[in-house]
C-alpha cells in the first residue's frame, strides 16, 4: 500500500473516523442504489391518464431478451462497432501520421495548409464531421463513420505526436543530421519513433475514445450498437426503452473496460519509464517524478485526452 | 447565399442554446471534477473508491447513453426537470471524470518536496491541498482543462436528439431544408462551432507556452 | 489442446446458428408477391438495366411503425416494404435480391439523384417542392397528419388548435413539425417519434403529432397506453421517389400500382403489414402528373 505524502499516516483515532465515514458512504451509496431499484421496479401509474404500466424490471418488459434474433443482433451490432473502431483507428494513426508531419515541415506551404486543416478538424463537432462526409462526399455510412472517425482521432494523434517531437532533446535531431541523415530521414529514423513510444499512452486512451464515439456514427444509421438499440426499439416499442438501454450500457461498458485495461498495460509495458524520460517531456504526463502527491502511487498513467 | 440568410436566425438561436449548454455544464463540471479529484487523493479509503468508480464507470460509456439516461430514466425516477436541465446533468456528469483527470495531472506536476514542505511546517490535508498544491497545480491545470471545455463544446452536440434545440440539431434540420446548398449549410455551422473552439485553443496554446517558460 | 478443440466446437456451433438464424430470417413477416418470369422492356430504360442486373437498390426508412422497420434479424418490414417488394417483383426480381437502404429525411432527395438507391419507398410525401428534384410515382397511400394523447384524453384534445402554447413532440425538420409549428404550439423536437412517447407519459409534452398511420403504430406497440385523436388534418399522400424525369420508370411502377390495386396484391400487403392494425382502405388513385 502506498502512503500519501498529503497527510499522516492514520493513528487509531483516524482510522475510526475513517471506518466510520466509509460505513457511511456505503451505506448512502448502496441505499441510493436500491432506492433507485424500487422506483424503478414500482408499477408506473400514470398522473394524467391514471393508466397503469408494470414496473422497469417486470418480465413483460423483458420478453425480448427471450428472442435469440435479438441476441444475435447485439452480436452483429458489436461486431459491427469493433469493425469501425477498428478501421478508424488504423487511418487515425496513419493520418495522425501525416499530420504530425505536414504540421513540423520546414516549408510554409505544407505546414500552413495542414495547420488550419488541423484547427479545422480539431473545432467542429464529430458528429457534423461524420455527418459532412456523408451528406457531401455521399461516402455511405461505414466509411462516413469511418473517415470522420479517423480525421478526428487522427488530428488528435498527430498533435500528440507532433508534442512527442518537440519534447525530445534536439541533440537527437541534430546528431542525426550530422551523421547526414536528411531532415525527412531524421524525423522518421530517429524523432518518429522516440516520440511514438512516449506518446503511446496517449494515443491507445485516445483509442478508447475512439471505440466510444462509434456510437456517434448513429447519425449516418450505420447498425452499430447504438443503433440497433434504437431499431430494437423502434420495432418492439418504447416501453422497452429502459431493457435496451440497460444491455446496450452493459456491451459498452465491456468493451470499452476491456479496451481501457488493454491500453493501460500495453501503456505500462512500453510508455515512458521513470528515470529515463527527458526533463522537458509534455507536462501531463507528469514522468519527472512528481507523481507521488496522488495516490495510487503506482500504476499511474497519464491521463486520458478529452474526446 | 440565400440559404445563409435563410438558416443564420435558427442557427444564431442554436449556437446561443450551444454557448449556453457550453457554460453551465462547463461551471457544473468544473465543481463536480474538482470535488472527484479531491476525493480520489483524500484520506477517507471510501471515498477514493467511490470518485475511481465514478470515473471509471462514466469515461467508459458513450456520451449518447449518458444522455438517454437522463432524458429518458431520470423522469421515471421522479425528476421533474426540463430537458434542458437534464441534458445538462448528462453533459456534467460525462466531462466532469474528464475535468477531475485534468486536476489530478496538474497535482502531478507539483513537486513533491512542496507538500513535503507544507507537511513539515504543521499543515494538514486541507490546508496542503488549499494553500500549496492547488495554486501551483492551477495554472498547469489550465491547458488541458481548456481542451476539455473545448471538447465539451463539441459533446453539446449530441444533446440534440434528446430535445434540446442546440446548432447540431438546426444544422441537420436546415440540410433538409435546403437540399441544394448543404455543403454551404454545414460549412456555416463548423464556422459557428470553431468561433468558440479556435479562440479557446489558442488561448490554451498561449498559457501553456507561459507554464513552460515558468517551469 | 482440448482448449483448442472446445473452442472449435463452439465456434462451429456458433456459425451454425448464425447460418440457421439466416436462413429463418430471410422468410420473416410480409408477404411473397409472385414475381415476374422474364419480363421485357424497352432498352435502355430503368426497367431493363434493373432487370438485366436482377437486383434492385430500394431507399425506406427505419423508424415507421407499421410502415417501415428494421427487425431484430435485420430484414426491414412494414407496408412500405411490401410496395417495394410489389415493384421488384413486376421486374423478375425476387425479394431476396433487394438491396435495402435506410434513408433519412435529409437524403432522399440526394440518395435518388446520385443513383445511391433506384427507388424510394419511405412514407414519403408528394409534394410540389420535392417534385423539382425528383419524380414520384404514386400515391399508394394517403395519409393524414394526426395527433396522439395519452388513454383517455386527459386534456381533451380534438384537434391541432387545441395545441396552442402547449408542448408538443415531433422530428426536427419534418413535415409534421411545419405543419403543426403553424399552431403555435411549443415545440419539442427529436430524430425519431418513439423518442416521444417517453416525454408524453411523463408528461413533458401533451401531444404527439405525425401521420396517423404512425401513430396508430406507436399505440399499438404501447397498448392501452395511448390513443390517436383519428381527425387528421392534412393530407400527405405517399409516393414513390424516382430519379426526376425518368418518365418511364414512373409510368412502369404507376401501372404495377394500378395492377396491384386491382389483382388483391395491395390489398395483401396491407393485410400482412399495417392491415394488423388498421382497417383496409381503398386504394388511392395515381396521380399521372406532367412534370
Amino acid at each position: 500500500m502506498s502512503i500519501s505524502v498529503l497527510y499522516d499516516v492514520p493513528g487509531p483515532k483516524t482510522r475510526r473516523r475513517s471506518l466510520i465515514a466509509s460505513v457511511i458512504g456505503v451505506v448512502v451509496i448502496v441505499g441510493f442504489f436500491f432506492w433507485m431499484y424500487f422506483t424503478l421496479a414500482a408499477p408506473r401509474v400514470n398522473p394524467a391518464s391514471g393508466v397503469v404500466t408494470p414496473g422497469t424490471f417486470d418480465i413483460s418488459r423483458w420478453d425480448i431478451l427471450a428472442n435469440p434474433e435479438v441476441w444475435l443482433g447485439f452480436g452483429r451490432a458489436t461486431l459491427n462497432t469493433l469493425r469501425m473502431a477498428a478501421a478508424a483507428a488504423v487511418l487515425a494513426i496513419l493520418i495522425g501520421i501525416l499530420f504530425s508531419f505536414g504540421r513540423t515541415s520546414r516549408y510554409a506551404w505544407v505546414r500552413v495548409p495542414v495547420s488550419i486543416l488541423l484547427e479545422f478538424i480539431r473545432g467542429i463537432p464529430l458528429l457534423l464531421m461524420i455527418f459532412f462526409v456523408f451528406l457531401v462526399f455521399v461516402a455511405g455510412s461505414y466509411w462516413s463513420g469511418v473517415l470522420g472517425l479517423a480525421l478526428y482521432n487522427g488530428a488528435i494523434i498527430g498533435e500528440a505526436l507532433r508534442a512527442g517531437v518537440k519534447s525530445l532533446p534536439k541533440g537527437q535531431r541534430e546528431a542525426g543530421l550530422a551523421v547526414g541523415l536528411t531532415p525527412l530521414k531524421a524525423w522518421y529514423l530517429v524523432e518518429f519513433p522516440q516520440a511514438f513510444r512516449q506518446m503511446l499512452p496517449i494515443i491507445l486512451a485516445q483509442l478508447v475514445v475512439l471505440l466510444k464515439d462509434t456510437s456517434l456514427a448513429y447519425i449516418v444509421s450505420y447498425p452499430e450498437l447504438a443503433r440497433t438499440i434504437g431499431d430494437d426499439r423502434n420495432f418492439f416499442g418504447s416501453r422497452y426503452i429502459f431493457t435496451l438501454f440497460l444491455v446496450g450500457l452493459l456491451i459498452y461498458l465491456a468493451l470499452n473496460l476491456t479496451l481501457s485495461w488493454v491500453a493501460r498495460y500495453v501503456a505500462r509495458r512500453s510508455g515512458p519509464k521513470l528515470g529515463k524520460v527527458t526533463p522537458n517531456q509534455p507536462m501531463p504526463t507528469g514522468g519527472d517524478g512528481t507523481r507521488a502527491i496522488t495516490l495510487p502511487r503506482k500504476n499511474y498513467g497519464p491521463p486520458d485526452p478529452p474526446r | 447565399m440565400d440559404a445563409i440568410i435563410d438558416v443564420t436566425p435558427i442557427y444564431l438561436a442554436g449556437f446561443w442554446v450551444t454557448l449556453q449548454l457550453l457554460v453551465i455544464s462547463g461551471v457544473g463540471a468544473f465543481v463536480v471534477g474538482a470535488l472527484i479529484a479531491t476525493l480520489r487523493i483524500s484520506p477517507v479509503p471510501s471515498l477514493r473508491v467511490f470518485a475511481t468508480a465514478y470515473t471509471e464507470v462514466l469515461r467508459n460509456v458513450p456520451l449518447l447513453l449518458v444522455l438517454m439516461f437522463c432524458a429518458f430514466v431520470l423522469p421515471i425516477l421522479g425528476s421533474d426537470l426540463d430537458f434542458f436541465p437534464l441534458a445538462l446533468i448528462g453533459l456534467i456528469a460525462y466531462t466532469s471524470p474528464f475535468v477531475a483527470e485534468a486536476i489530478r495531472s496538474g497535482f502531478n506536476g507539483v513537486p513533491v518536496g512542496q507538500a513535503e514542505a507544507a507537511r513539515s511546517v504543521g499543515m494538514g490535508f486541507i490546508q496542503t491541498v488549499s494553500l500549496v498544491i492547488l495554486p501551483q497545480a492551477a495554472r498547469m491545470v489550465v491547458p488541458p482543462l481548456i481542451n476539455v471545455f473545448i471538447a465539451l463544446t463539441k459533446n453539446t452536440s449530441v444533446a440534440g436528439i434528446f430535445f434540446v434545440n442546440e446548432l447540431f440539431k438546426q444544422t441537420n434540420a436546415a440540410t433538409r431544408d435546403n437540399p441544394n446548398a448543404v455543403i454551404i449549410v454545414l460549412l456555416y455551422a463548423a464556422f459557428l462551432y470553431l468561433v468558440i473552439t479556435v479562440p479557446l485553443g489558442l488561448i490554451a496554446g498561449a498559457i501553456e507556452k507561459r507554464v513552460v517558460v515558468m517551469r | 489442446m482440448r482448449l483448442k478443440k472446445s473452442l472449435m466446437i463452439s465456434a462451429i456451433a456458433i456459425t451454425s446458428i448464425l447460418g440457421l438464424s439466416a436462413c429463418a430470417g430471410a422468410g420473416g413477416g410480409g408477404t411473397t408477391p409472385p414475381v415476374a418470369e422474364k419480363p421485357t422492356f424497352e432498352a435502355g430504360t430503368t426497367m431493363a438495366k434493373l432487370a438485366d442486373a436482377g437486383a434492385v437498390t430500394i431507399g425506406t426508412k427505419f423508424d415507421q411503425p407499421l410502415f417501415g422497420l428494421k427487425a431484430p434479424d435485420g430484414n426491414p418490414v412494414g407496408f412500405d416494404v411490401e410496395i417495394g417488394k410489389l415493384v421488384a417483383a413486376a421486374l423478375g426480381i425476387s425479394a431476396d435480391k433487394i438491396k435495402w437502404v435506410e434513408t433519412v429525411s435529409a437524403n432522399r432527395e440526394s440518395y435518388i439523384e446520385n443513383g445511391t438507391v433506384d427507388l424510394v419507398v419511405a412514407t414519403y410525401t408528394i409534394n410540389d417542392k420535392r417534385k423539382e428534384v425528383i419524380s414520384f410515382a404514386g400515391p399508394y397511400y394517403n395519409a393524414g397528419q394526426d395527433i396522439l394523447v395519452l388513454a383517455g384524453n386527459p386534456e381533451g384534445i380534438k384537434g391541432p388548435e387545441d395545441l396552442k402554447g402547449k408542448n408538443v413532440c415531433s422530428v426536427a425538420g419534418s413535415t409534421s413539425e411545419k405543419n403543426i409549428a403553424a399552431y403555435d404550439v411549443k415545440l419539442i423536437t427529436t430524430d425519431t417519434y418513439s423518442n416521444c412517447l417517453e416525454p408524453l407519459r411523463s408528461g413533458k409534452v401533451i401531444a404527439v403529432t405525425t401521420d396517423n398511420v404512425i401513430l396508430a403504430g406507436l399505440a399499438d406497440q404501447n397498448a392501452g397506453e395511448f390513443e390517436v385523436l383519428s381527425n387528421p388534418f392534412t393530407e400527405e399522400p405517399y409516393g414513390i421517389g424516382v430519379k426526376h424525369d425518368d418518365d418511364a420508370f414512373r409510368n412502369f411502377i404507376n401501372d404495377v400500382l394500378e395492377k396491384s390495386y386491382s389483382d388483391g396484391s395491395w390489398k395483401a400487403a396491407w393485410e400482412a403489414t399495417a392491415g394488423k392494425v388498421l382497417k383496409t382502405p381503398e386504394p388511392p388513385a395515381v396521380d399521372r402528373y406532367t412534370s
